[in-house]
């Protein structure tokens, strides 16, 4: 009896679970589509391990901070506190201020991944990133029916993890050898990889207005404190993206009237 | 490392992760609103946007809005490059050989 049921469940599952070879194709897909944005992330960790050990935070704790917490401009916000003698707390209310925007994305993840076991969720959401995020809400909005699309966010999130230990553990290992790393001009990696990022996401006049406003308010509010600006910027673009939607839309039914 | 760094990275890592982690965590018991799911589709323009236009305009922190800021001129570049490949490699490839170009020549 036992045996049959195992079976059958062994059978289930076949039917049920998606072919190994589309899981595997997604995780692969994952990886290299992400490829390019390891490009833009390498220079930030080969800093942030440089920066870090000459900011008097200890190798262990520099690397430990890499593993555990994996967000880049927290940990570079971080190791400057540290130089600055910033008590504890203070540090950790400024990285919470600082990753707000990680609520944002998961908000946008969620219809995709609702129905994910826990194991599913707690390691995408350990390995949410900028870059994995563009990446994966790209896949998610495709239409095909593939069922196996957290694997290709799963990809994403490995290859942005080991590519940022890699560049960190370098970057502590190269520490003082690095004197004016940040001079080399390294760092516009960031910006020119996140335009890459961006352009394929504004695809209708809302989306553009969203962007333009977004961006605009980003240099109203460079005034406010720990990257908060980031988040009034966001909520400013989706207002006035809903606005034009909302103005196309009126506008159609108008013309068509 | 010391006490005071374990109590950093443990709080730092419970932060991170909280962030994360609570609405994945309670995923299949909510239900968006409307309005809040059509406005889902503006968060990544307008997050990276803001992350991205301080770090083109004020790459050292303070304003430069001329041709001879390098991070604007290979900004340019990059989205011209993205529009018309609409290819992430080669967009980046192209916005990267611009900066370094142009900081060599100039």
């Amino acid at each position: 009896m036992r045996r049959d049921l195992g079976l059958f469940y062994i059978s289930n599952r076949l039917v049920l679970e998606p072919a190994v070879s589309s899981r595997k194709q997604e995780f692969i897909d994952g990886v290299r589509d992400t490829f390019p944005l390891l490009l833009g992330a390498f220079p930030f960790g080969l800093i942030y391990g440089a920066v870090a050990v000459t900011a008097g935070v200890s190798l262990a704790a520099a690397m430990a901070m890499s593993v555990f917490v994996f967000a880049g401009s927290a940990q570079f916000i971080a190791v400057g506190l540290v130089a600055a003698q910033t008590p504890v707390a203070i540090i950790v209310l400024t990285t919470f201020i600082v990753n707000l925007r990680h609520l944002l994305y998961s908000a946008t993840l969620l219809p995709h991944l609702k129905d994910l076991p826990q194991r599913w969720r707690i390691p995408l959401a350990f390995w949410l990133t900028d870059e994995t995020f563009a990446v994966a809400v790209h896949r998610f909005q495709k239409k095909d029916s593939s069922s196996c699309k957290h694997w290709y966010q799963l990809g994403s999130s490995i290859a942005m993890y080991l590519n940022w230990q890699f560049w960190c553990f370098s970057g502590m290992l190269l520490g003082n050898r690095l004197p004016d790393a940040s001079n080399w001009g390294l760092d516009v990696a960031m910006p020119v990889t996140f335009i890459g990022m961006i352009i394929p996401f504004v695809k209708t006049i809302p989306l553009a207005v969203c962007a333009l406003t977004a961006g605009a308010a980003s240099l109203l509010t460079l005034g406010m404190p720990y990257k908060l600006g980031i988040i009034a910027s966001a909520f400013a673009g989706i207002g006035a993206g809903l606005m034009a939607e909302q103005v196309g839309k009126r506008t159609r039914e108008a013309l068509r009237a | 490392m010391t006490a005071n760094e374990w109590l950093m990275i443990a709080g730092m890592t419970g932060v991170t992760f909280g962030i994360r982690y609570v609405l994945f965590a309670v995923a299949d018991r909510i239900r968006l609103a409307p309005w809040i799911e059509a406005s889902l589709k503006f968060i990544p323009p307008a997050v990276l946007i803001a992350i991205t236009l301080p770090a083109v305009l004020l790459p050292k922190g303070e304003w430069h809005v001329s041709f001879s800021n390098p991070y604007l001129v290979s900004a340019i570049v990059t989205t011209a490059a993205g529009i018309l490949t609409r290819n992430l490699l080669a967009t980046i490839g192209i916005g990267l050989s611009a900066f370094f170009a142009y900081r060599f020549f100039l």
